[in-house]
């Protein structure tokens, strides 16, 4: 297969898994191109993209338009803060007045899940969603898969575990979607307030015994606690979520095996994930941002390949 | 759909020690020269070349790598299909070195035109020449020509120069191929 079967990257769950092995192919080429003395290819020179983020963002809204600059795209950015949606604007209304100055492809950050999907309905560009709301965040769970890939082999056959705070997080979701798709074992492991219900119709097995998650996986995913997602107290203390959940050097020294550790950041150090082990050899949360950069590089690569000229 | 054997398995031989000698001549120790072949089809005609210069004429250390150029070709967005990229491999500094660039078959001069952009991204070489086992002249879009050339060929654009080799397709041959 040579081409993607979606014409946007939405969400994981529009994919099918040649789709996945032709992104990570295509970030293998272009992993070796950003180590190069010269780390950028022409290949964009007549694509421009919007970078549109209606919500945070320090590593995601970085590592996208490293991608597009590496690709020669010319990129513009905005930021919600510092907008008209601030003055009463709807949402098709400042895209359409971005896209009428000739823009190619929006990379969208929003609150609201299926922000993207609404968007690709209504305006003539190509989508990448960069996090919708509790829904899906794919290029991270594509990065993920990516280092698991790099690291272990293969995603096919191992056994993944998601760590934390899974009913706030898209990066979770689109994890699911993802490994499920290549074949990996999947579970969920957190405070049963903070795992949605039903989950296990997606797949995945549920577990509250962090020890036992750890002891079954070859891959911990940490997942940070969204405290700004939360109306209400989900768990009694920090201090007690961090004695149940959170994983330090002792704790996975008791085991009998060496397993990957892994955080889509920004980290809360000492609640989810200790600075020991954060900052060990065990640890591929550095490797994960690299990787970050190949894979939106193949991505906006093999979307932009389908836009008409 | 018709082909026409055009150079034997004999004659490619001779062609490629003849290739390996003009080399030689000119690089003599290949001590500041660097091997280039061009994905995806210039690769096999370089570790031939690589290989000859080692086993029948003793030039050992002799540096090779491979460029992929489909990210700096000018065809982007205006095919059918996606670009399909293969693995760039280049070991070694191309810094102020003397470059030989090997491909298969040099038809518009465009793929050429992209590599000399594309080993840009490694380095400033000191000169940048050419090697190739087919010129399809009369062809060109641009102006390249090459070195080092084993065989010239006239053929219509409709029709198509495939050099198969046996480690590839199992044998050596080069045939033209007319639609």
């Amino acid at each position: 297969m040579s081409e993607l079967s979606v014409n946007h990257l939405l969400g994981i769950k529009y994919l099918n898994k040649g789709d996945i092995d032709l992104i990570f192919e295509t970030a293998d080429h272009f992993k070796e191109v950003i180590n190069r003395p010269i780390k950028k290819v022409p290949s964009l020179r007549d694509i421009t993209i919007a970078n549109l983020f209606f919500e945070n963002s320090t590593r995601t809204r970085l590592s996208f338009e490293l991608a597009e600059k590496r690709l020669s795209a010319d990129v513009i950015n905005f930021s919600a803060a510092s907008s008209s949606v601030k003055k009463g604007e709807t949402l098709i209304d400042t895209v359409n007045n971005i896209l009428s100055m000739k823009v190619d492809m929006v990379v969208m950050r929003h609150p609201n899940p299926g922000a993207g999907v609404f968007l690709s309905k209504h305006i003539n560009a190509s989508i990448v969603n960069a996090g919708d709301g509790a829904h899906e965040h794919p290029t991270q769970a594509l990065l993920d898969s990516y280092s698991i890939r790099e690291k272990l082999g293969e995603v096919g056959g191992k056994k993944i575990v998601i760590v934390g705070d899974v009913l706030h997080s898209r990066v979770a979701l689109s994890n699911i979607f993802a490994l499920k798709l290549q074949g990996a074992d999947v579970k969920v492991c957190g405070p049963k307030t903070l795992i949605p219900k039903y989950i296990e119709k997606l797949g995945v097995t549920v577990e509250t015994d962090l020890k036992k998650a750890l002891e079954w996986c070859d891959v911990a995913n940490m997942l940070r606690v969204q405290n700004e997602r939360m109306e209400i107290s989900y768990f009694p203390s920090t201090r007690e979520y961090t004695q149940q959940f959170g994983v330090n050097k002792k704790l996975l020294n008791t085991l009998n095996k060496e397993i990957v550790i892994m955080h889509p950041g920004p980290i809360n150090r000492g609640v989810e994930i200790t600075s020991d082990v954060a900052d060990s050899n065990q640890a591929i949360i550095l490797d994960q941002v690299q990787n970050g950069v190949a894979v939106r590089m193949a991505v906006i690569y093999l979307l932009a390949s389908k836009i008409k000229q | 759909m018709s082909q026409k054997l055009l150079i034997s398995a004999k004659e490619i031989d001779i062609i490629l020690r003849r290739l390996a000698c003009q080399l030689i001549e000119n690089h003599t120790h290949f001590r500041d020269t660097v091997l280039i072949g061009i994905q995806p089809r210039g690769v096999f005609l370089a570790d031939r070349i690589k290989r000859i210069l080692l086993e029948d004429y003793q030039v050992s250390d002799v540096k090779l790598g491979y460029l992929d150029i489909t990210f700096y070709r000018d065809d982007f967005r205006r095919g059918e299909k996606t670009l399909e990229a293969n693995k760039t491999q280049i070991d070694f500094v191309v810094e102020d070195k003397r470059v030989v660039f090997i491909d298969d078959v040099l038809y518009t001069g465009r793929s050429i035109r992209a590599g000399l952009t594309a080993i840009q991204s490694f380095g400033r070489p000191e000169e940048i020449e050419l090697l190739t086992l087919i010129d399809r002249r009369f062809s060109r879009h641009l102006p390249i020509q090459p070195n080092y050339r084993g065989r010239q060929v006239d053929a219509i654009n409709r029709e198509k120069v495939k050099v198969h080799w046996s480690e590839n397709e199992g044998e050596d041959a080069i045939y033209l191929i007319s639609s």
